[in-house]
């Protein structure tokens, strides 16, 4: 129980630093280029630990934790979800983008709303119908 | 006051119902702008037969989307002042619509909202009474706004609250969005009590109690 405390401390931390990163607001620039340098420091995390596997080992017993294969997965679960919560705000971005490009084409496509109930219809739908059917092509 | 009055009705196939709702609003109110957000049946043709402007989300984006652009498109007619925002499956009485724009005319309000909760009129199962209960809790404490009722869909704005009013949520958290922009922008509101009628084919269309998971985390979610 005790041996596991520093790495248990760790990875709560990590994972709480992401919930954090998830409600706050992202800035473009260094949001960009912090996951740019978390990309490389990963990677030559990688090649470090492929080159001199008993470092590994010797940096989970540090932290304690038993194996370095223990040690590696903790690792991948945490970059797993870091990944996840950006490409989930990746996601909202592109969403709220097709969106005002949606509704804008939808307005742009409509009648002009002064004038398309200036003049009161002769009968419910006929006039106004007809205004609305003349434009579908073009929102098709 | 009715002909400086819209009508934005969010449309998502409601090809049975919307013609005849239109119809009945229309005799009421001569300008409604159905929002059809990408119906996949006969909505858009119903609604424009029921004597509606159709405007055509080229996609499906949501309610909330539905009811800024349909908005945004009403802002458009500098004859408009006030902007009610109706249901298409014919569960919101015309009658509540008029009283609300009423107040608007008549009092110093920007917003009117109504509720289903002020009178008794409404019933409703036990565990969606919960829900709702738990979501004008949540909306008083995070937006400071003092409703009674958190998700309804009759309201009714004046052309500063329909202007400023921002609503980036799409899907049904958008309800909660207004309120909160209701406090955000400090408009002027006030309840309003109205009937909801819970016909078998609203209640057959009508939100899971599950929908409250998945606004809660579309709000805190960024």
């Amino acid at each position: 129980m005790e041996t596991q405390f520093a790495i248990k401390v760790i990875l709560i931390v990590v994972l709480v630093a992401f919930a954090a990163f998830l409600m706050l607001p992202g800035k473009g620039a260094r949001h960009l280029a912090l996951r740019r340098l978390s990309m490389l420091l990963l990677l030559v995390v990688l090649v470090v630990a492929v080159i001199f596997p008993s470092l590994v080992t010797q940096l989970a017993n540090f932290v304690g934790v038993g194996r370095g294969t223990d040690l590696l997965l903790y690792g991948l679960i945490v970059v797993f979800i870091g990944n996840s919560l950006v490409q989930q705000r990746r996601h909202r971005k592109t969403e709220l983008e097709i969106t005002r490009l949606a509704r804008l084409f939808a307005i742009e496509n409509a009648p002009d709303a002064a004038t398309v109930f200036a003049q009161p219809a002769p009968s419910p739908g006929s006039g106004t119908g007809e205004e609305t059917d003349r434009n579908t092509p073009s929102v098709r | 006051m009715e002909q400086r009055t819209w009508l934005v009705v969010p449309l998502y196939n409601e090809a049975t119902v919307v013609r005849e709702v239109i119809a009945t609003a229309k005799k009421t109110f001569s300008r409604i702008v159905c929002v059809d957000d990408g119906s996949s049946d006969a909505s858009a043709a119903e609604a424009a037969a029921g004597g509606a402007v159709v405007v055509r989300h080229p996609i499906n984006l949501g309610q909330g989307a539905a009811i800024r652009t349909g908005l945004d498109y009403a802002l458009r007619d500098p004859a408009a002042d006030y902007f009610v925002t109706f249901d298409s499956d014919g569960q919101h009485r015309v009658e509540d619509a008029l009283a609300m724009v009423q107040r608007l005319d008549s009092e110093p309000l920007d917003v009117v909202v109504g509720s289903r909760f002020l009178d008794k009129r409404t019933t409703l199962s036990p565990i969606k009474r919960l829900v709702l209960r738990a979501g004008v809790l949540f909306e008083r404490m995070s937006s400071r706004v003092e409703l009674t009722d958190a998700h309804n869909g009759l309201r009714a704005l004046n052309r500063h609250a329909a202007e400023s009013i921002t609503i980036e949520q799409n899907r049904m958290a958008h309800a909660s969005e207004i309120v909160a922009e209701i406090g955000r922008k400090k408009l002027r509101y006030a309840e309003q009590p109205v009937h909801i009628l819970y016909t078998d084919y609203s209640r057959s269309k009508g939100q899971s109690v599950w929908n409250s998971v998945n606004i809660l985390s579309d709000l805190f979610i960024k």
